[in-house]
């Protein structure tokens, strides 16, 4: 065999590992209110981002319905339609995907994963969900103060996001959209120190690095990229609230607005966009890193094969991560920036293709020679490759520094982003419920809503924003609330867009179906058991599902082996749990 | 089976839509026919990688289902393999970049012969200037701008007295002729971009920004506003002529000088 970290660690000892002290509830509200325990936690996260992303949902729903048909609802006008985009994008980027997959995921998962009984500081991710919430709630306000929320694109440019061209401009808008990111990254940093000291520290006996399973090595890489990333968002936005609030000028120059000389001047625009990027590139893996990881053991776990090449994938995460970190400026290449960094931003751009592709041949090959099972999570996690790859690979036309100049702003671009971090993130999103949902509920999900709610989102969403991408190659810019008479909006592409729409709501209409699903499936689920995928991953080995507070019950488990022992050859059968000591150890323990 | 088939079909009509698609860049206007020349080498890389991934996962699908009794090969690595795919995947990106970076050197290589043209950006409006009689533009300043002076010009530099000063209206560029374009605004970011010459760059207050090209057609040609500048950012479009040499000579007569401009019937726009 392969020297892989799976090979028996003879010198672990047997579980000796005693109780450690929690704070356990004494009260319903302790229980489930204000909670402390990982997993409550992460139910809060879920739900407050799943019901913030379906707000973001029916304005895309807005969005597509003056896009498909110009004109046609009056009600939305072209402050609300900039509104609906900006509101939109910022919600389903940062308040949707980065809460669920960290808040989410990561607060259920990492604990269970790895063996340990909670998160090392419970009550600092308690006040993490909080904050969360306030985050949420005040984003939410711009809805209803006087001028709406703010319309400035979900990049908040300066000087347009705090003048008065831009709906919600010069109210309160924009001010409740700054001071909810802040609120948003405080409260990630208490989560996410708790993540990544979680993973350094809390692992169970035995659980080696190399040995984590790679949905943990997802998330944690995403963690502490986003605990090096998010500050420069944090700064920039300050930053702008000092701008519109105490008439600093970080970044305003000297501006005419409207025929009015303004008292700013010296600032610069551009660099909130480099802080702004220094933060947004690092955020598309910091939503990608965990899917990445968990898709990893969706389909490891479903093919019934060990995932291919470990190793290789957990040193691909890690280099992706790292590089993301100097590829920021390939959001800027036609900003006005030194053209000359276009070089250095392209060629980093594109080195980071290769690991990522690396990752995408370890999928494939791990589907190869396996036994595959057509589970839902299966079915998500193949729609996930293919959306990721399309999307991925129309990545490297922007990435390439002279292409993007066409591209860049147009509905290309649009087209992009939403197919490799929208799409192929959602799906392996969906994937994961179907996947763990018995875990949390002690039930399966439905199968046959299921199937359905894959197909519609599957084929529904890559006819979406497939064709999406010809929009932007004929010419069609970005966030226009309507393109009227133009060469690049010719009589075909209106009928493109009107296909679009209806494509958009019945996938949208399919959402229903799945969130009726987590709901009935509550009560008329299949009851379950403990592990009904039969995985190897430690949190399908505790003592009672749903696991209880503590997790473990009185021992803590002791891993013995890597998190892919699946059809190892001469197992009696075709999954060995990561606890489960060798035989011929078992048997030296049954002679002593 | 039946995923099986959807992924085959996945594959294949996405190349067909791509192959049959009625909607394809504009007719090209300028000299960056270079870059869609590496649109195009990136399109057949890219389409043939998401081909092949998309059908290897459906043969797998296809070859290795679950049926009962079946089980997994165990193979955790395969170095070499691994290695393989890492080098071919180095080559095709590696063929993807030279060529991009080789055209991004010529994008950003403005020709020594180029003629100045400044566009100037406001919410939601476009303006022009060309250099006068002495080929040379004259200094500005956003501080500068006010109603007699929309583009902000220095009226103490004698080199923009001549400048011509198109506000609001059609700018015409002479064909064959490299141009560079000087972009400028005065409020908040836009972006010139006319989908015909390939090129756009967003305009930034407080600074200059720039790009080049040589239109290579005659027509009349829309420019769209590529970065959102506040509610009227659809409505921000204007018009470029390139026209016959004579034709652009004709057009130039009718047009106002900076002085003219301040000394008569002023043609504001805001
Ligand atoms: C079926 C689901 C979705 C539909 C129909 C949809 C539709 C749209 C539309 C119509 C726009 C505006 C395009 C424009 O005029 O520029 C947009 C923008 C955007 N969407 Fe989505 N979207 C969906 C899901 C998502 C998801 C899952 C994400 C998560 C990454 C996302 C992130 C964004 C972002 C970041 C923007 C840009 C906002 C801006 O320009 O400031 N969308 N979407
Ligand atoms: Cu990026
Ligand atoms: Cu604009």
């Amino acid at each position: 065999m392969v020297n892989i970290p799976s090979s028996i660690d003879d010198t672990v000892p047997a579980a000796e590992v005693e109780d450690v002290e929690l704070y356990h509830p004494h009260s319903w509200w302790t229980t489930y209110v204000f909670s402390q325990d990982a997993k409550v936690i992460a139910i809060q996260y879920s739900l407050t981002a799943i019901s913030i992303g379906l707000v973001a949902l029916v304005l895309s729903w807005l969005m597509r319905l003056q896009l498909g048909f110009p004109g046609y609802f009056t009600f939305i006008d072209a402050d609300r339609y900039y509104q609906f985009i900006t509101m939109h994008g910022m919600i389903m980027v940062i308040y949707l995907l980065t809460a669920l997959f960290l808040g989410g995921f990561g607060n259920y998962l990492i604990p269970l994963m790895l063996g340990a009984r909670d998160m090392v500081f419970p009550y600092a991710n308690m006040l993490s969900y909080w904050l969360y919430l306030l985050a949420v709630l005040v984003l939410a306000a711009g809805f209803f103060v006087p001028g709406g929320p703010t319309g400035a694109g979900w990049t908040l440019y300066p000087p347009q996001a705090i003048l008065s061209g831009t709906p919600g401009g010069q109210s309160g808008g924009i001010i409740l959209m700054l001071v909810s990111l802040i609120l948003f990254i405080i409260g990630f940093t208490m989560g996410g120190l708790n993540y990544v000291v979680t993973v350094l520290q809390g692992r169970a006996r035995g659980m080696t690095l190399m040995r984590m399973p790679l949905t943990i090595w997802g998330i944690f890489t995403a963690t502490v990229m986003a605990l090096l990333a998010f500050p420069a968002l944090f700064v920039a936005s300050v930053m702008m609230l000092f701008d519109l609030v105490l008439g600093t000028s970080f970044f305003m120059p000297a501006i005419v607005e409207m025929g009015t000389q303004l008292q700013h001047g010296g600032g610069s625009p551009i660099l909130f966009q480099h802080l702004f990027w220094f933060f947004g590139h690092p955020e598309v893996y910091i939503v990608a890193l965990p899917a990445f990881g968990i898709v990893s053991d969706l389909i490891s776990t479903h093919a019934r094969k060990n995932i291919f090449g470990y190793r290789m994938m957990v040193w691909a995460i890690v280099i992706i991560g790292a590089l993301s970190f100097i590829v920021w400026a390939h959001h800027m290449y036609v900003s006005g920036m030194n053209p000359n960094f276009g070089f250095f931003f392209a060629t980093t751009t594109l080195i980071i293709a290769v690991p990522t592709a690396i990752k995408v041949y370890n999928w494939v090959l791990t589907l190869w020679r396996g036994d595959i099972h057509l589970t839902i999570p299966m079915l998500f996690a193949l729609g996930f490759i293919v959306t990721f790859v399309n999307g991925g690979l129309t990545g490297l036309f922007l990435g390439n520094v002279v292409v993007d100049v066409p591209l860049s702003d147009t509905m290309f671009v649009v087209a992009h982003f939403h197919m490799v971090m929208g799409v192929a993130p959602i799906m392996v999103i969906f994937g994961a419920i179907y996947h763990w949902y018995p875990k949390i509920t002690g039930r399966m999900l439905d199968e046959i809503m299921g199937r359905i709610h894959f197909w519609v989102t599957f084929l529904g969403a890559y006819l979406i924003f497939f064709p999406m991408h010809y929009l932007g190659l004929l010419g069609a810019p970005r966030r226009y609330y309507e393109l009227g008479e133009s060469a690049v909006n010719p009589p075909s592409a209106h009928d493109l867009n009107v296909f679009i729409t209806l494509m958009a709501l019945t996938v949208g209409a399919a959402q229903m179906l799945f969130l009726f699903n987590l709901v009935w499936s509550l009560r008329h689920g299949k009851e379950a058991g403990g592990n009904p995928w039969r995985a190897t991953t430690l949190e399908w080995q505790t003592p009672t599902t749903p696991p209880p507070h503590g997790n473990w019950g009185k021992e803590l488990p002791v891993v013995y082996r890597w998190a892919y022992d699946y059809s190892v050859p001469g197992a009696p059968q075709d999954f060995i749990p990561q606890n489960q000591p060798n035989p011929d150890r078992l048997s030296m323990e049954n002679a002593s | 089976m039946a995923v099986v088939l959807i992924l085959v079909l996945v594959a294949f009509a996405s190349v067909l839509f791509h192959l049959l698609s009625p909607w394809w860049w504009t007719p090209i206007a300028s000299n960056w026919h270079y870059i869609d020349n590496t649109i195009i080498i990136t399109f057949w890389i890219t389409g043939f990688v998401f081909t092949a991934v998309v059908l290897f996962v459906a043969y797998c699908v296809f070859r290795f289902r679950h049926k009962p009794g079946n089980r997994a090969h165990y193979e955790p690595e395969n170095r070499k393999l691994e290695f393989w795919l890492a080098t071919v995947t180095t080559i095709g990106v590696v063929a993807m970049l030279a060529p991009g970076l080789f055209v991004w050197n010529q994008f950003v290589t403005v020709p020594s012969d180029a003629t100045e043209v400044e566009v100037v950006g406001q919410q939601w409006l476009w303006s022009y200037r060309l250099p006068g009689a002495n080929g040379k533009l004259g200094t500005s300043e956003t501080r500068d701008v006010s109603t007699e002076n929309p583009l902000g010009l220095n009226k103490n530099d004698a080199a923009g007295l001549d400048d011509i000063i198109i506000s609001g209206g059609e700018l015409h560029v002479p064909v064959g002729k490299p141009v560079k374009m000087l972009l400028r605004s005065i409020d908040v970011l836009h972006d010139f971009y006319v989908p015909e010459f390939r090129a756009k760059m967003d305009m930034v207050p407080g600074m200059v920004t720039y790009f080049w090209f040589t239109p290579t057609r005659t027509g009349t040609f829309e420019v769209l506003c590529a970065e959102l500048c506040g509610v009227g950012h659809p409505q921000m479009r204007g018009t470029v002529v390139v026209d016959t040499e004579a034709d652009y000579q004709n057009w130039l007569q009718q047009q106002q000088t900076f002085t003219q401009m301040m000394a008569g019937e002023v043609q504001t726009t805001n």
